[in-house]
């Protein structure tokens, strides 16, 4: 039978023979797989085909000679726009962003989830649900006053705008996350620290933030994910100085003159997607738990 | 706990939050909805104009193609995930093979980015390059598979592109609630010869009640906020066939330059969001809510 990761074994009536169900059951999950996996293999199989074979043979073929020029010229010599050092400075550029918004937005969202769920501020209530509502409106709404904002104050195509815009949007959820974390944390242990003199930043740094080392791996999954897949900010706010590398990623394959160069293109989409992808494939578990804590409940 | 007077560091605590919502939020929006009332075409003006833009607004074709595209897109996209992905679970449930290959399998594209996702199925659907070109190569001269390029299916293409990408997520938590059903229930089901069919939609349905309430949310969270994932697909078109609400603002504002038009866009999709939010959100986190201390 399967390996058994976890305690939580299938629950499902237990199979019997070999049936038509169950080989129904399995067919379906083949061809599932097979749609979920396309994407990837068009992506992995395009991208070490050389043009010519492209051009014969298809999209969907294996290649007869594998080459990794296209890798290559992706990473560092594609055209994205006037620039043509490939896909590499938008990586670069990425990394810039990501860092510091990731550790902004969990610290920040730490604190504001540990000060709603232990402290009963004044209109705590109020500021949680104007954070919640914030989660679901559509960003257009914000865009514009935001351009002109960071326009007026010079912060405009750079990284402090990005990293800025990431805090400010990650905010809802990171709140919500942290929030729902504390709930679950007895309240007797926040108040022996208080019996014990804790101030606010004492008792979060030196006693909730080392317990909360679990949420915190989950909150870094959801930010790194999020913010490295992030456009439309990285569009508006980081100018031509500051695009992050989905923006220059479309950039790259924006049709130019000439024959589309689809093994680069392929090529760089994989190493756009790669950070996100690396994550889900090493934190497995957690990502799912990321992904289901971060939005709704915990 | 006993009520003590609150330390300013709380609110020192807080500040970021609050300057956000304040600054960010509320005062954008206010100035969003502010600059709709007004006659601003490519840079603001002050002069008052009523609901002038909204009359307009909701005169333009390409506004109420978009609104028509995003219920389409939401109604499809939410309701095959939620099918796709709850059949998915249960399959994987059945204790099959290389269960936590399929699972790996299943839930990557959602880890992707939409401009990664858009861009792939735009060149898997491109008839020239992709499935309708393979399938001729195979032989059959007369096959056609070239949704993105017509004006009345291009919207599906997103659609199905949506799906791929969001199944995997209403496959794990599908998962998750069905492995947290009480054992009992199955055994009890078995040994009263219920049919496996039967238990799932009459019994464990209702009881993913939850699990199902939770999909839709997050999916729904991206309904609204769908951009991306056009942008590269189809670019909203042909011609403007596929366009949805957040790009229709996001052109207005950034290349037709008529902010007074984006931002009434922008201010009518608020409304709808927020009539449809607070209720929910409402009964979600604050009629049962018990503070803590």
């Amino acid at each position: 039978m399967t390996t058994h990761h976890t305690s939580e074994g299938p629950s499902g009536p237990a199979p019997r023979r070999i049936g038509p169900a169950r080989i129904g059951i399995y067919a379906f999950l083949l061809i599932s797989a097979l749609f979920f996996l396309l994407p990837l293999y068009v992506m992995l199989v395009t991208s070490v085909k050389p043009m010519a074979e492209i051009r014969e043979g298809g999209l969907f073929a294996l290649p007869s000679a594998v080459t990794f020029e296209p890798w290559i010229r992706a990473w560092s010599s594609a055209c994205t726009g006037l620039d043509c050092r490939g896909i590499s400075p938008g990586f670069w550029i990425s990394v810039k962003i990501l860092i510091p918004s990731v550790i902004a937005s969990i610290l920040i969202g730490a604190i504001t989830g540990y000060a709603l769920s232990f402290w009963r501020a004044r209109g705590a209530n109020l500021l949680f649900a104007a954070l919640l509502l914030g989660a679901f409106l559509p960003y257009q709404v914000f865009i514009y006053p935001l351009v002109r904002i960071y326009s007026a104050t010079g912060l405009f195509s750079t990284i402090y705008a990005l990293v800025l815009t990431h805090v400010i949007f990650g905010l809802p959820v990171m709140t919500l996350l942290f929030r729902n974390y504390y709930a679950g944390i007895p309240i007797d242990l926040f108040k022996a620290a208080r019996v014990d003199g804790g101030k606010f930043f004492s008792i979060f740094f030196r006693l909730m933030l080392p317990m909360s080392i679990p949420m915190l791996v989950v909150a870094v999954i959801l930010q790194v994910t999020g913010i490295w897949n992030d456009f439309i900010m990285g569009l508006t706010f980081g100018g031509l100085a500051n695009r992050p590398m989905t923006v220059q990623l479309t950039n790259l394959v924006a049709p130019t003159e000439g024959e589309i160069a689809y093994n680069v293109n392929m090529a760089a989409t994989i190493m756009t997607a790669a950070v996100p992808l690396i994550i889900y494939f090493i934190s497995g578990r957690w990502f799912v738990r990321g992904i289901a804590a971060g939005a709704v409940k915990g | 706990m006993k009520q003590r007077p609150i330390r300013w560091s709380v609110y020192v605590g807080l500040m970021p939050a609050i300057l956000i919502v304040v600054f960010a939020y509320l005062g954008t929006m206010i100035w969003t909805v502010g600059i709709s009332f007004t006659d601003s075409r490519m840079l603001p003006a002050a002069r008052f104009a009523g609901v002038n833009q909204y009359i307009r607004l909701f005169a333009t074709d390409r506004w109420l193609t978009s609104i028509q595209n995003m219920v389409i897109f939401g109604v499809l996209m939410i309701g095959i995930s939620l099918v796709l992905g709850f059949l998915l679970a249960v399959a994987i449930d059945q204790r099959v093979r290389a269960e936590g290959v399929l699972r790996t399998v299943i839930l990557y594209p959602y880890a992707m980015s939409f401009i990664v996702t858009g861009l792939v199925w735009q060149w898997i659907l491109n008839p020239t390059l992709g499935i309708e070109k393979t399938v001729r190569g195979w032989g059959f001269e007369s096959f056609r598979f070239d949704w993105i390029v017509g004006q009345d299916t291009a919207i599906y293409c997103v659609v199905l592109a949506g799906v791929w990408h969001a199944a995997g997520l209403v496959m794990a938590i599908m998962l998750a609630g069905l492995r947290g059903i009480d054992p009992d229930l199955w055994k009890a089901s078995r040994i009263d010869g219920i049919k496996p069919w039967r238990f799932y939609l009459h019994i464990v349905i209702p009881v993913l009640r939850p699990s199902f309430i939770s999909a839709t949310v997050l999916l729904s969270l991206g309904v609204v906020k769908l951009y991306d994932l056009v942008l590269v697909l189809t670019g909203g078109g042909p011609g403007f066939s596929s366009d949805v609400p957040a790009k229709f603002v996001m052109d207005y504002l950034f290349q037709r330059q008529n902010i007074g038009l984006a931002t009434a866009a922008a201010t009518t999709l608020l409304v709808t969001v927020l009539c449809v939010l607070t209720p929910w959100l409402y009964t979600e986190y604050f009629r049962r809510q018990t503070p803590k201390g």
